[in-house]
């Protein structure tokens, strides 16, 4: 039975156009609007994964202000059993502050006699990329870390984890308690159903108070790059381009 | 004081190979911070103390100091944790107030132990030092669309920092370096060496380091219309001696395998073209490609960002105009 805790952020959707707030100490997704990391959907899909093969629990956990429900209630809706939202402005919180904070979380969860044996976050955030939170979170634990990771099977009191990020398959033998971070592609994350999103509708979310005051980033300011000038030559349209292109290719050096 | 860098070699299984191309560039990103000089630390190389001619090579060509290397046996399989620790004990022992890798998945996870061992904070993917004192640097955030400002002081003893990939050109330092190899020797402990690689496993159907490193890439998107649609894009590749990448959408589709996508949650890739088909150029995957030399785009909507931030557009649907260029060329 291993009882899984899995953070995820809610983070700007910023597959169109990124907007900074008026002041720039931020990114604006009022207008685009809010999800969850897309490694951190996969993460969820692990935890219920692991969960349910081995008759355990998902608990999702994330760090914001009363909106960052919504995202919590979309893991509710893919089999999370329980939720739990840090109550604090997360434009606040460096990634060591995000860290502490989850830690405060399963620290008492042990105290409690509930503890999680397996902790996952995504591997970096899409708005931030800090890369680190959940390396933190395993040395503040003192639990063993895999990055990157993107297959996990549960083996009794162990775990086994498998991430090709970095080109072939390398496979990891961990024993947990442990943290992972999960990196997309291994899994494809479950949509809802409606069943799912009434459950998630209705279901009670924790709210809990940090303790201590965060440090930060360390952001001194934000700025978006200019679009670059458009200096695109038109070769032409539809097939009739293809000898246009082709010698475009030859200039280039790609074909002889 | 001192600059350390955490250099990676190009191919482990490629006895001639040298650093890789990010390292190269994070090594000439060093010289632009103020330590006196620079050094290098390479983990994970079964060298024994002898580390390989072509990596000594690219460590003079970019100035090098000293290499630091470990002869510990148990350090030839990733444990990022235990590799942290020769870091931190090859900045010891050069003296460094410095510490940057390139923004890599083995770059950022050692850079983070580090980072975490020692309560210091890490920015991720800085491309430029705007200020040298006090030192502020700039980050790519939110997939490289926007740039973050941040501190970057020793005040806490070591600075550490991942530089993004291909934000700076690999230029060779002003004078070579000796490049003096040092052996440095760590005591590990079981929690070090907790989460190793206990076995690496060929990837059925191919794994990402062949469209990392290919010189062309003919990417697709959903534009292609299907899994079953891939045969143009394929061939193209082929034609050109390249590889398939694709956008995320394609992945989320199932329509190819992760390991082929381009952009920010998949690999980031550099080739001399980029041919892009039927991609309409979000944020997200334009953070994975934009480091191309040449970019054409194929697109049938002449106002999509891939296109407007290309060097050379066809305006047209990609499986007409491909097999046109197929035919052209055979």
């Amino acid at each position: 039975m291993t009882d899984v805790l899995v953070c995820v952020k809610r983070v700007p959707d910023t597959s169109g156009e990124v907007v900074l707030t008026a002041d720039g100490s931020g990114v604006d997704g009022r207008y685009a609007g809010y999800t969850m990391s897309s490694h951190e959907e996969c993460a969820v899909e692990i935890a219920v994964t692991v969960a349910a093969d081995t008759g355990g629990s998902v608990t999702v956990l994330t760090l914001g202000d009363d909106d960052s429900v919504e995202q919590l209630r979309a893991a509710l809706a893919v089999g999370a059993d329980e939720a739990v939202r840090i109550d604090a402005a997360a434009e606040d919180y460096g990634p060591a502050d995000v860290a502490a904070a989850i830690a405060e979380v399963v620290r008492a969860r042990e105290s409690e006699g509930r503890p999680f044996d397996l902790v996952l976050v995504g591997n970096d955030a899409a708005d931030t990329g800090d890369h680190q939170v959940g390396i933190r979170l395993a040395h503040l634990l003192d639990r063993p870390v895999v990055a990157g990771a993107q297959e996990v099977a549960v083996s009794g009191d162990r775990l086994d984890v498998r991430s090709s990020v970095s080109g072939p398959t390398e496979v990891f033998d961990v024993p947990l308690p442990a943290v992972l971070t999960v990196w997309e592609g291994g899994v494809d994350p479950r949509y809802p159903n409606i069943s799912g999103r009434m459950r998630a509708k209705k279901a009670r979310v924790e709210v809990l108070e940090p303790s201590g005051a965060p440090q930060g980033s360390g952001r001194l300011g934000l700025r978006v790059l200019p679009p670059p000038a458009s200096n695109v030559e038109v070769l032409g349209e539809g097939k009739a381009a293809a000898p246009r292109l082709v010698d475009v290719l030859r200039e280039l050096g790609v074909v002889r | 004081m001192s600059v350390l860098v955490v250099v990676e070699p190009e191919d482990l299984d490629d006895a001639g190979a040298g650093l890789s191309v990010v390292s190269q560039e994070v090594l000439t990103f060093a010289r632009s911070l103020p330590g006196e000089d620079v050094d290098a630390v390479l983990v994970g190389l079964p060298c024994a103390g002898a580390p390989p001619e072509a990596v000594l090579a690219h460590c003079r060509e970019q100035g090098v100091r000293t290499l630091h290397v470990t002869p510990e046996p148990r350090l030839d399989r990733y444990a990022a944790r235990a590799w942290a620790r020769v870091v931190e004990a090859a900045a010891e022992a050069g003296g460094a107030a410095y510490l940057v890798a390139g923004g890599t998945a083995r770059g950022n996870e050692v850079l983070a132990h580090v980072a975490a061992a020692r309560g210091v904070p890490m920015p991720c993917n800085v491309v430029a030092v705007v200020q040298s004192e006090p030192l502020e640097v700039e980050r790519q955030v939110v997939g490289g669309a926007v740039l973050e400002r941040v501190a970057l002081a020793a005040e806490r003893g070591l600075a550490v920092a991942s530089v993004a990939g291909h934000a700076v050109a690999p230029e060779p330092a002003p004078s070579p370096g000796p490049a003096h190899v040092e052996a440095v020797a760590v005591e590990l402990s079981e929690a070090d060496l907790a989460a190793q690689v206990v076995r690496v496993e060929a990837k059925e159907g191919g794994d990402a380091s062949a469209l990392t490193g290919a010189h062309v890439v003919v990417g697709a998107g959903r534009g292609v219309g299907g899994a079953d649609q891939f045969d143009d894009v394929e061939a193209l590749a082929a034609r050109l001696g390249g590889a398939v990448g694709v956008s995320r959408v394609v992945t989320s589709l199932g329509w190819r395998p992760h390991h082929e996508q381009v952009g920010q949650t998949g690999s980031r890739i550099a080739p001399d073209l980029y041919l892009a088909c039927g991609i309409s150029g979000a944020i997200q995957h334009w953070a994975g490609c934009s480091s191309s030399k040449t970019i054409i785009a194929i697109n049938t909507d002449g106002e999509a960002p891939m296109v407007t931030k290309a060097r050379y557009a066809v305006i047209g649907d990609m499986h007409e105009v491909i097999p046109a260029v197929l035919e052209e060329l055979s």
